[in-house]
């Protein structure tokens, strides 16, 4: 009982340290109705850019497929789930309608593959600021995550954060 | 028993060795192919490479004249392609930085393939994020489909999308040019930045 006292201490120093660290808890991450979607990030793009990508991961917890169906951000005019297709040496960028997970399965929209198109960008995606883009699911319904914007060359991998 | 199966063995050895011959002497395409020093052509691999005139990210008109005497690491692409292009522009930053002070040998390139939106400021923003050696080249429609032409790339603006944000379907390949102009190798993507400075290194 005497520690009581210092309480209040340990708890301003907990919150030090959760400061402190916050990149690490920062929730570029939400969770509805059994889909979560982490790691959100996407590309520094200048001024002038009209196009950038997103970049997270899906994880359908629950017993029952779902679908990405839409997305939208303020940043942008239009937001479009793509994926990049290699064929023969020459790269695509597909316009998807959906994208389905799987119960219990995760998905990762990451470099080279699946991303969300953001497409008439209303400002430069500043390296170090944050967006929010919401994401509906068929299933799950609309989930915001703050997405984090890192550097242009960024590949997502944490050895380069 | 066993001899029947020795038997199966060679047949699948004879059939692999004739595939393999067959796929040596036609159906080889001539990327990824390293064609040393020599100028001369394989058959049926086309020629890459040529004289080009462009427009640097600061406004400079520049040819392959300019160039001569290093080698260059030439990647097409479009300044609004938010996965593919930054990826590459990222590996290719990633392999100068790893040839250190042998650096200043090689000059990397991103040749637009979408010269309607990628004016000299537009490559001039993008360059800028990757690395300081980087040149952006663009130009006119004529030029751009000119050096399209030479190095045997295909950029092809999506029909069908949204005309204000249409997307450039375009080749993956780096291609690694040696000091007069000619073609050492090409590079697939996704060939990590230490395969590339490597490759760089046997030419130093």
């Amino acid at each position: 009982m005497k520690y009581i006292k210092a309480l209040p201490l340990v708890l301003l120093a907990i919150m030090v340290v959760v400061n402190a660290e916050s990149d690490k808890f920062a929730s570029h991450a939400a969770e509805v109705n059994g889909m979560a979607v982490t790691e959100a990030w996407a590309r520094e793009r200048p001024a002038n850019a009209m196009m950038g990508g997103a970049f997270l991961t899906l994880k359908n917890s629950e017993g029952e497929t779902d679908r990405l169906v839409a997305a939208s951000s303020p940043v942008a005019d239009k937001v479009e789930i793509h994926n990049s297709v290699m064929k023969e040496g020459v790269m695509s960028m597909m316009h998807m309608e959906e994208l389905v997970i799987e119960p219990g399965e995760t998905v990762m929209l990451k470099p080279g593959g699946f991303h969300i198109m953001l497409m008439g960008l209303k400002k430069p995606l500043t390296k170090g600021s944050e967006f929010p883009l919401t994401l509906t699911f068929a299933r799950a319904g609309a989930i915001t995550v703050p997405v984090h914007v890192k550097d242009a060359g960024n590949m997502g991998m944490h050895k380069h954060e | 028993m066993n001899k029947m199966f020795a038997k199966l063995i060679a047949f699948f050895l004879l059939v692999s060795a004739v595939v393999i011959g067959l796929w040596f002497a036609g159906g080889l395409p001539g990327f990824g192919q390293d064609k040393g020093k020599s100028s001369s052509v394989l058959v049926g691999a086309p020629q890459i490479g040529g004289p080009f005139s462009l427009v640097n990210h600061k406004g400079e008109r520049v040819t392959d004249e300019d160039y001569k005497g290093k080698l260059l690491l030439i990647f097409f692409g479009f300044a609004n392609c938010p996965d593919v292009c930054p990826t590459e522009m990222q590996t290719i930053s990633l392999a100068i930085e790893e040839l250190g002070d042998q650096a200043g040998e090689v000059v990397p390139i991103f040749i637009t393939v979408d010269p309607a939106r990628d004016t000299p400021e537009a490559m001039a923003d993008f360059v800028a994020a990757f690395h300081p050696s980087l040149v952006g080249l663009t130009g006119s429609e004529e030029e751009i489909s000119d050096v399209k032409k030479k190095y045997r790339v295909y950029g092809q603006k999506q029909e069908g999308g949204d005309p204000d944000y249409y997307l450039v379907d375009h080749t993956s390949f780096t291609y690694l040019m040696g000091r007069d102009g000619e073609l050492i190798t090409v590079f697939s993507f996704g060939v990590p930045a230490e395969e590339i400075a490597a490759k760089i290194r046997e030419q130093l």
